[in-house]
């Protein structure tokens, strides 16, 4: 399997905080990777990192795409996007007073072109991607379940419908690499087991690979091919959920000192 | 003989920035615990300088010694400010708690204007003349080509009002209180302070100190009109931002370099671009250094 | 009962609160007082009502309702009317056809005035690009008013330049004061970003006030000419007539761009933007970009009518760019709406029009203008006409709906 990212030496400052220290990730093609770890550990920290939203003090981010290698350190959260990286956030970021199709078509903002001329002059060409850009995300819309609801106020949509929302809106940029920082946070566990058969349902459809932050161990342990730990900024394990269900270090990191086993 | 000049434009420019950072104190305080540029404060220093006017006029026709006016018609002001400020909090602002971030601004705009138009219809449109209240201090005789009674009185009474100031917010139950509320409302409310009781004594706090500075400036111009309030407002908030929004010592800083900028350039450049002076240096620091001279960055949370 | 009695305190607090300046006024020259008692007693009446009011508008806002509504059946009756095409298209004919022959129909006098209220609502329109698309809430923007008449004032002046040839050239200058103005605010947030377009303002009339060689200082520049119809000498009335003419149709022009920009790609971006900066630029948008193309259309139109009302006037200066001029276009905005079209421009209208033809209400014009920006806040900051939802064919359903009919 060949990466589709690779993190190496990431580190963040703040001031004389260091938010990361040291951390190497990598993607493969297709895969479901979950990046897990205490409160505070880091991991928003680190999708801010890589998604241009801070800047980081050492390291780099690469993207591959095809042949070729796409530096992403020191770009900017709008060419992360256009290059192939989309994220959703943990408390939640919809654009509350839009509809839930318009909510979705800015996020086909990056795969089209027209301007404010096309805007003007309504020609054949702009309306025709305008009417593409409406169906495609109509389309993600039916593949959320959300089609229904789609000219609802966002602001009214139910939680676990947002988080879905936001999953939609960040699928029509038409991303390589999907982040997620906890899809499940504030879910029953019947719309948990929901949205794990969505995950599951666009990385297939859609070739694209997911790294994912999650509080919700079974959802991590069944669908991820591999996780990676994180205490205090450091990556402190990485490996196959069965790997990292066994390994020490984790078990004190979530645990704590004392004999559990 | 330059030197003299160069002393005079200094006090003078010390006497304009204490009354600067009396009124960026207000916007400080505000600022620090709610978070809104309160932009109706300058019409709260405008109200102040009429309240002192109208009744030191009413009380100037019952035969009252002149420092006597002056202090019962700053008291008057104080009061008065202080109910206007508690009010305008009550009304305008309070209501829109947890509403968009524009929006209290929007609506203190609103307030401004209202106050204004309020003063306008209600009293005059012209400038009114200021009676003359303020003592002669004799030992000024031998400095008083660099500085007037008026300018005397302003730093004496700003100083002792700043000091005064500082001790209610380091020492007393309130101010610890305040300071409690601005670092994070949320938990000062667990931990059983009445939040709501805290703006409203910000807001009063800062409208006395507005009207303190209405009474000491207007007595020193020796007129005041409905819109001083608005140019004196601006010059504050920049004081307040030049300082670091949010921090006192900041806000006093900030008043007094403002204050010296202007005399300076007013005294060796030209008088032409006084105010362009002041709104360049607002514009500047904003963009440039948002967090002023004393204040801390931020990181954003996203 | 025990509302009443709150609310009775509440007028007494006011009364005693506005006393020394409702109720003592002092002619320091002539040393006399002079008491009005009867403003405070007005006062205290009227504040008692507001308060009963103001408690009953709270307890509908706290259950979740409008504070202004209207009955369900006539809602709905409204709602059928404007959803009825025919019947729009119909009332919109009307409003068109109304407008354009005013000015056939009335005095001079009052096709003045309309020429304003229009002036002002293609300010309104342009200014509701920049803070109720974009949601960056400008508060200079009669600097860019200025800018715009300026640049007629001063071409015509220094270079005898016509109206026609300054109508571009003051859109010009004012998209690129805009630019000017935006590239330096890009990462400001939103209070800030008020706050410094207001001192941009303020900086841009002082300016004007002080560079006299240039701009004529504080008496401004006289005798611009009235634009030429292709060379033909217009008597006043012609001439104003002609005026109101390009002021109107330069009103369907911005009605025009702005419904479809609303519309459009860019137009989503906007609203992103305004509704959540980390998630627009999340989504892949350019936030210098757009931020950009917000102060460029928005300006553009300030431009524009700065360019008429030069030539309307015939005479401009700096006291018509102040500060207060910002804010009452401001007004028009957030009671129209931000973001409507249609409640804007009625926004701007009633406005200008009610103080010009009430006058008993144009001394408290500004007082009142102060009052709409608080209370429409608090009750209801979406405005007059909310947001409408733009309604898009998605074909997928359309495919459908045949499908289901044949």
């Amino acid at each position: 399997m060949k990466p589709v990212l690779e993190v190496k030496g990431l580190s963040k400052n703040f001031g004389g905080l260091r938010a990361l220290n040291d951390v190497d990730l990598t993607i493969h093609q297709g895969e479901i990777v979950a990046l897990i770890g205490p409160n505070g550990a880091g991991k928003t920290t680190f999708f801010n990192c890589i998604t241009g939203i801070y800047v980081p003090t050492e390291g780099s981010v690469t993207l591959h795409k095809g042949e070729q290698a796409i530096v992403l350190n020191g770009k900017k959260p709008h060419e992360v996007t256009a290059l192939g990286m989309a994220r959703t956030f943990q408390n939640i970021r919809l654009f509350p007073d839009m509809t839930v199709l318009e909510n979705v078509m800015v996020g086909r903002h990056c795969r089209t072109k027209a301007g404010i001329i096309g805007a003007l002059l309504r020609d054949p060409i702009t309306r025709a991607e305008t009417q593409d850009s409406i169906d495609k995300s109509y389309a993600l819309l039916e593949s959320v379940n959300l089609h229904e609801v789609y000219h609802e106020t966002a602001r009214n949509l139910s939680y676990g419908a947002q988080r879905r929302l936001e999953i939609a809106r960040a699928m029509a940029t038409e991303p390589q690499v999907l982040l997620l920082d906890e899809p499940a946070a504030g879910m029953n566990p019947q719309e948990t087991r929901e949205l794990e058969g969505l995950v599951q349902q666009i990385r297939e459809q859609n070739e694209l690979s997911i790294l994912l932050i999650e509080h919700d161990m079974g959802m991590v342990m069944s669908m991820s091919d591999r996780i990676y730990v994180m205490e205090y900024g450091s990556r402190i394990a990485a490996g196959t959920p069965a790997e990292i269900r066994s390994n020490p270090q984790v078990i004190k990191a979530y645990l704590g000192e004392g004999d559990y086993a | 003989m330059d030197f003299q000049y160069f002393l005079e434009l200094f006090f003078g420019g010390l006497t304009r920035g204490s009354i600067y950072a009396l009124i960026a104190l207000g916007y400080t305080l505000v600022y620090g615990i709610i978070e809104l540029i309160n932009f109706a404060h300058g019409e709260v220093y405008m109200i102040g300088a009429f309240t002192a006017l109208i009744v030191a006029g009413l009380l100037g026709f019952t035969g009252f010694p002149a420092a006597g006016i002056l202090v019962v018609a700053a008291l008057a002001a104080v009061i008065w400010c202080a109910a206007y400020g508690y009010t305008l909090e009550k009304v305008a602002y309070k209501p829109l708690r947890g509403a968009p971030r524009l929006s209290p601004l929007i609506s203190a705009i609103g307030m401004s204007i209202f106050l204004q138009n309020y003063v306008l219809l209600s009293q005059t449109s012209d400038f009114v003349p200021f009676p003359r209240l303020l003592p002669e201090f004799d030992f000024l005789e031998y400095i008083g080509y660099i500085m007037g009674p008026s300018d005397f009185l302003i730093l004496v009474t700003s100083t002792c009002t700043m000091v005064a100031l500082t001790c209610f917010i380091r020492y007393t139950k309130m101010g610890k209180a305040m300071r409690a509320t601005a670092q994070n409302r949320k938990m000062a409310m667990l931990l059983g302070i009445d939040a709501d009781r805290i703006i409203s004594l910000t807001f009063i706090v800062g409208s006395a100190l507005a009207a303190i500075g209405g009474v000491l400036i207007a007595s020193h111009m020796g007129q005041v009109n409905f819109n001083i309030g608005f140019l004196a407002g601006m010059k504050a908030f920049t004081a307040a931002v030049l300082g670091g929004i949010g921090s006192l010592p900041g806000a006093m800083l900030g008043g007094m370099v403002l204050g010296l900028c202007e005399s300076f350039t007013t005294g060796y450049i030209s008088g032409n671009y006084e105010d362009v002076l002041a709104f360049g240096i607002l514009i500047v620091i904003l963009i440039f250094r948002p967090d002023g001279i004393l204040g801390k960055a931020k990181v954003q949370k996203v | 009962m025990q509302r009443i009695l709150k609310s009775a305190l509440v007028a007494l607090w006011f009364m005693v609160l506005t006393f020394p300046l409702l109720a003592i006024k002092i002619n320091p020259v002539s040393k006399t007082v002079s008491w009005h008692f009867d403003r405070v007693a007005m006062l205290a009446v009227g504040i008692f009502v507001l308060a009963l009011g103001w408690d009953w508008c709270f307890s509908r806002k706290n259950r979740g309702l409008p504070v202004f509504s209207l009955p369900q059946n006539i809602t709905a009756r409204m709602s059928a009317i404007a959803n009825n095409m025919a019947l729009r298209r119909a009332s919109l004919f009307f409003i068109v056809g109304a407008l354009v022959a005013m000015p056939l129909t009335s005095s001079l006098y009052q096709t003045n005035i309309m020429i304003s209220a229009l002036l002002y609502v293609m300010l309104a329109l342009g200014l509701n690009i920049v803070v109720g698309l974009a949601g960056q809430l400008v508060l200079g923007y009669a600097a860019f008013y200025a800018v715009g008449a300026y640049t007629y004032g001063i071409l015509f002046q220094h270079f005898g330049l016509g109206f026609w040839a300054c109508l571009p050239l003051g859109g010009v200058f004012a998209v690129l004061f805009g630019l000017g103005l935006g590239f330096p605010v890009l990462r400001l947030r939103g209070d800030y970003l008020a706050i410094v377009t207001l001192g941009f303002g303020e900086i841009v009339r002082l300016s004007l006030q002080n560079w006299s060689d240039l701009t004529g200082g504080p008496a401004g520049i006289a005798n611009i000419p009235r634009p030429g119809l292709f060379g033909v000498d217009l008597s006043l009335e012609g001439s104003t007539t002609y005026i109101y003419y390009l002021v109107l149709a330069a009103v369907f022009l911005t009605v025009l761009v702005i419904g479809r920009l609303r519309n459009s790609r860019v137009g989503l971006a906007l609203k992103a933007l305004r509704e959540d900066e980390i998630a627009c630029e999340a989504m892949g948008i350019n936030l210098m970009r757009i931020k950009l193309s917000a102060f460029a259309l928005g300006s553009c139109w300030a431009g524009f009518a700065g360019v008429i009302f030069a030539a309307k006037t015939t005479f401009i200066n700096p006291s018509s760019f102040t500060f207060m001029d910002s804010c009452m276009i401001l007004s028009m905005v957030v009671l129209g709406g931000m973001g409507s079209i249609s409640g804007v421009a009625i926004a701007a209208m009633i406005l200008i029009l009610a103080p010009e033809y009430l006058r008993a209400f144009s001394e408290y014009r500004m007082l009142i203008f102060g009052l709409i920006m608080v209370l429409m806040m608090i009750f209801r900051p979406q405005g007059l006409v909310s947001g409408e939802k733009l309604t898009y064919r998605i074909s997928a359903l359309l495919a459908k709906g045949k499908g289901g009919a044949a």
